[in-house]
């Protein structure tokens, strides 16, 4: 009964600087877009975190699905020719 | 009154205002109807508290007799706080809270936008600090009247009452005295008539997006800037005080 009381869930994305960019920082519950993004204010930047909020509807995001992790990303996992790290550093590159 | 009394006495009144609503705020602490509106509830008492240490604060150094922000908040009595009476009303139903939060940050806002251009420097800036504060609570609360308002037939009807029936204590923020004609004559500060029309103008334009009938010019008490207070002051600084009175001087 309470269920269908409930308001919608939101998911909140941060960003804590100017330059970075926006990082998932958790979730609140909201009546529409405004108050979802009050209360990320309230619940998620109280001490200072953020210069930037976005909200979005949890039910808007379109996720991948755990049963088809393998299929997705285990076949990165023995390409290691795709990490640079075969590179020789030449002489005198600094902060590299 | 001699200029330094009367501007002591003008930002007592600017903390007692402060603090006596972010009193009123603690009280429903934990008693949120959602988490998130909670925290928001918590967050803008403690924006309150933080006003009213600077007012305090800079009070009693004018003062100059060593009393400290817990001295001004906890060590005097009922007849000697000079909040709106207003801000001493019980919080009610949420809609209640929401109807005192609006018709009273709606002046505040009004009266430190006057403050920023007065010619008390640290005044000054104590009321451009205090606004970015005050703007978010505006934010907050209008939307909360106007959601309540347009909302259901049921929050449309307590939302009405809830206005109309805390309406009559909003005549005593216009109501000025000799206090706020040297604030405005000694440093430039607020006129009260032209806050006035200003507050009425958007007050007008908030009830109407909430569907609000504007209610209707009525007696308006007053007495809480003079020290006279309602029934249900003594019973908030009782709950307030408490601790201090019970242990002078007790420190976290």
């Amino acid at each position: 009964m309470m269920a269908d009381k409930n308001w919608p869930l939101y998911e909140v994305f941060i960003r804590s600087r100017s330059g970075l960019s926006h990082k998932h920082a958790g979730s609140v519950h909201a009546a529409d877009d405004q108050m979802a993004l009050d209360h990320a204010r309230d619940v998620y930047t109280r001490r200072n975190e953020g210069v930037s909020i976005w909200v979005i509807r949890s039910s808007e995001i379109i996720a991948s699905d755990p049963a088809e992790s393998s299929a997705l990303f285990e076949p990165a996992k023995d390409k290691i020719y795709r990490h640079p790290t075969f590179y020789e550093i030449p002489d005198g590159v600094e902060n590299l | 009154m001699s200029k330094k009394e009367t501007l002591i006495a003008y930002l007592l009144r600017l903390a007692d205002n402060a603090l006596i609503l972010g009193q009123r705020l603690i009280e429903i602490v934990t008693a949120g109807p959602e988490l998130e509106e909670e925290l928001a509830n918590a967050n803008i008492a403690l924006d309150y508290l933080g006003q009213a240490r600077m007012f305090y604060t800079y009070a009693g150094e004018l003062e100059g007799k060593g009393r400290s922000e817990d001295d001004f908040a906890f060590m005097r009595d009922e007849h000697e706080f000079r909040n709106l009476l207003l801000l001493e009303q019980p919080n009610g139903h949420f809609g209640d809270t929401i109807a005192r939060q609006v018709t009273f940050d709606v002046f505040y806002r009004l009266q430190l936008e006057a403050l920023q251009d007065c010619s008390d420097k640290r005044l000054a800036e104590i009321a451009v600090k205090s606004l970015k504060e005050i703007r978010y609570h505006l934010r907050h609360g209008t939307k909360w009247l106007i959601r309540l308002g347009d909302g259901t037939d049921e929050s449309h009807e307590r939302m009405t009452n809830s206005i109309h029936g805390l309406w009559r204590f909003t005549g005593e923020m216009f109501a000025g005295d000799e206090l706020d004609e040297a604030m405005k004559k000694e440093w430039n500060g607020p006129d009260l008539e032209s806050l006035k029309g200003e507050w009425h103008e958007e007050i007008a334009s908030i009830l109407e997006e909430a569907t609000i009938s504007l209610p209707d010019e009525e007696w308006m008490a007053r007495g809480g800037k003079n020290g006279q207070h309602s029934e249900h002051f003594g019973y908030l600084i009782a709950e307030m005080q408490t601790m201090q009175r019970a242990y002078p001087g007790a420190n976290w």
